[in-house]
């Protein structure tokens, strides 16, 4: 019983990390119909963004785990949310007309740019950094189940981003104009919405959430690399799509249920662990297969 | 145009001029040997570690004037990827310049290169892979090995650990041949010396999240986890052990003896992480000595790490044969596959019919106070700290 439970901490973070990455990819579909393949490796950018905050925080004399926490998610989270603004205006804005295709291979094509960008120029950046564990670490015993402190802040704070994302969404003005847009650009416009700059913190909204699970995944593992994004990005967008792409709640859902499924295949299967991934991918083919459109489809009028 | 060409002629004239008197009256001939090994990636350290152990051979080399040749360094990128590793050999086998190579830590890229080496005739001793396949799945005699193989690291890791009373294991390992075949043959020695196997858990070898393997192995409540594969993987496993709170001796194979191990964990963490490696240790031998002493004046960025000292015998070895024979691959592969019992910093060096080290003497390490340390000379061998669970 108290294994379940350990179990059941380490699929909700997986799963909460995953949950972060999918919203962002639901909220692009969800207001420009478009799909951005860089979102993995803008949350790399943000992962490396904080992690240098921290180093720099520490070289500045702000040796208290707080002090460089603070450093790490602001500068994370300003960063991803300059960089999304920047990618949204300058390339998928002018693109909007082109065929989906495109925005997609341009997109591909712009996370590779950033993944070897990193590899390439941030200093021995081909290389794992550790990352600080800024979190306390102390534990509590529950018989065979052990709950440490860092674990739970990072859980907690994850579902609170989600949960503020939706009451952002839902009981705001910024939120009406984003459902607004999403629903249709025309009469958004007519009704006074700035449509250009409710797509451009639509953008730095979304990847400010990567920018977090980028950050949690840096303080959970302890560890980031230039190559990050790929499978997060992966995970993160066959969440999006077995949620229902465009649903904010299919994203959560899938992504919980894909950290499940990897879970199911490397403990309750009889094949050997390194085939979970291969299990839970499957899965998604075969949900795919069974519901085109996600758990919880799309309809129109509730989109975002 | 003319003009141009004419113009060059003479720079280069006038630059051999100038260099004329620094070569001195007999100049010799440049000879290229390659150093490959992952010189980024989660095992850069060792990488450059062994480049650099390389150089300094190469250094020393170049300053002894008894040198028929002058020497110099080709030293490639493998990023312990296999089809990196490729590219990097075929760059370095297609330079006919090159006349022998130092070679892979990854056992995985070794395995992948070795045909490559076979095609072109181009001797290489492998200085740091320890795949017993890597020797002994081919008849090349282009392949040679100043390491020992896996084979005989498991089998006194085995023997050491049920010696000292453990009684059930988790097998954790990384689905490349070479922690496939550290699970192979640990298993193997593990049963024989009457060591319980409660489970065996297959990880890829880029792994993040080790939550659920982990989770499982808890409940099995063994006395160690033991780890086939390499220091990325192994400094996430130890990480998250303790995340879940698993109370077990943690045990790797020579993939982890490097200095990152240790720098990738709290001081914590890697205290009493057990850990075996072939060959015998440097710091005991009279040459190691030496080794250290040159390698410290030579002020490199880094230190030598867990496998320098076998790359630099390598490439002592490779620059004795070149002296002897000259510059020839053929001649050179020849006389490689004939040294026997030939001293060196790690040891005496003797190829067998497959160009493999065929003396093998296992060394076991036990981290104390942030450094790899030897059992013997630990608080721990003497009895002063205890393993977990002990």
């Amino acid at each position: 019983m108290d294994l379940l439970g350990q179990y059941l901490i380490n699929g909700l973070m997986l799963g909460t990390i995953y949950a972060l990455v999918a919203v962002g990819f639901t909220l692009f579909f969800g207001v420009l119909d478009v799909i951005k393949f860089s979102h993995g490796d803008v949350l790399m950018v943000g992962a490396f963004t904080g992690f240098t905050a921290a180093s720099a925080a520490g070289a500045l004399g702000f040796h208290h785990p707080l002090a460089q926490l603070a450093a790490t998610v602001v500068f994370a989270l300003a960063g991803t949310a300059l960089l999304g603004a920047v990618i949204a205006k300058w390339l998928i804005l002018p693109l909007k007309n082109a065929p989906r295709l495109n925005i997609l291979l341009a997109t591909l094509m712009l996370g590779t740019a950033l993944r070897e960008s990193v590899r390439l120029f941030y200093p021995d950046g081909s290389n794992p950094k550790a990352f600080p564990s800024l979190l306390p670490t102390s534990a509590w015993q529950f018989g065979n189940f052990t709950l440490r402190a860092d674990s739970a802040i990072l859980v907690v704070t994850g579902i609170a981003v989600i949960v503020g994302l939706h009451l952002l969404i839902n009981r705001t003005r910024l939120g009406l104009a984003i459902r607004a847009v999403a629903q249709d650009e025309e009469t958004a416009r007519t009704m006074g919405i700035n449509y250009t700059l409710i797509v451009l913190v639509t953008f730095a909204l979304g990847s400010s959430i990567a920018a977090v699970a980028g950050v949690m995944d840096g303080l959970y593992y302890n560890e980031i690399n230039f190559g990050m994004g790929l499978l997060l990005g992966l995970i993160g967008f066959s969440a999006a799509i077995i949620g229902g792409l465009g649903n904010l709640y299919g994203a959560i859902l899938g992504g919980f249920l894909f950290a499940a499924l990897q879970m199911i295949g490397a403990v309750a299967l009889p094949f050997a662990s390194a085939y979970k991934d291969v299990f839970a991918f499957a899965v998604v083919i075969a949900l795919m297969a069974w519901k085109p459109t996600g758990l919880i489809p799309e309809r129109s009028s509730d989109r975002v | 145009m003319k003009s141009i060409l004419r113009f060059s002629v003479g720079a280069v004239l006038s630059a051999a001029l100038a260099a004329m008197p620094l070569v001195g009256a007999s100049a010799k001939d440049t000879v290229k040997i390659a150093f490959i090994g992952p010189l980024s990636g989660g095992t850069a350290s060792i990488g450059v570690g062994g480049r650099n152990s390389t150089e300094l051979a190469v250094r020393l080399r170049n300053a002894d004037p008894k040198a028929k040749y002058t020497y110099e360094l080709f030293a490639q990128d493998d990023e312990c990827k296999p089809n990196v590793g490729v590219q990097a050999a075929t760059k370095a086998a297609a330079d006919r310049k090159v006349i022998g190579g130092v070679t892979h830590y990854c056992s995985a890229v070794a395995m992948s290169t070795v045909d490559i080496y076979h095609k072109f005739n181009l001797p290489v001793i492998v200085w740091g892979a320890v795949l017993p396949d890597i020797t002994y799945a081919n008849d090349y005699a282009e392949v040679h090995r100043v390491n020992g193989t896996m084979i005989n690291q498991n089998q006194v890791a085995a023997d050491f650990m049920t010696k000292q009373g453990y009684k059930t294991w988790v097998i954790l390992h990384d689905t490349t041949d070479y922690g496939k075949g550290h699970n192979t043959y640990f298993s193997k020695y593990l049963t024989q010396d009457g060591g319980k196997i409660l489970a065996t858990f297959g990880v890829t070898s880029d792994q993040q999240d080790f939550t659920a393997e982990l989770t499982k192995a808890k409940e099995l409540k063994p006395d160690v986890i033991y780890f086939g594969g390499l220091t990325p993987l192994g400094v996430r496993i130890r990480q998250q052990m303790d995340k879940l709170g698993i109370k077990a001796q943690f045990q790797g194979a020579s993939g982890i003896v490097s200095d990152a191990f240790i720098e990738g964990l709290d001081n914590k963490l890697a205290e009493g992480t057990l850990a075996f490696r072939e060959g015998a240790p440097v710091e005991k031998l009279p040459g190691g000595q030496y080794f250290m002493k040159e390698y410290d004046k030579a002020k490199f960025d880094q230190g030598p790490d867990a496998y320098g000292p076998f790359a630099f015998a390598a490439a002592n070895l490779l620059m004795d044969a070149i002296e002897k024979v000259g510059p020839d691959r053929k001649k050179v592969t020849a006389y490689l596959g004939k040294i026997e019992n030939r001293d060196s910093i790690v040891g005496p060096i003797t190829f067998d019919d497959h160009g493999q080290n065929s003396v093998a003497a296992i060394t076991k390490y036990v981290i104390q106070d942030g450094k790899w340390v030897l059992w013997e000379d630990s608080e721990y061998g003497a009895g002063k700290r205890k393993l977990v669970g002990k």
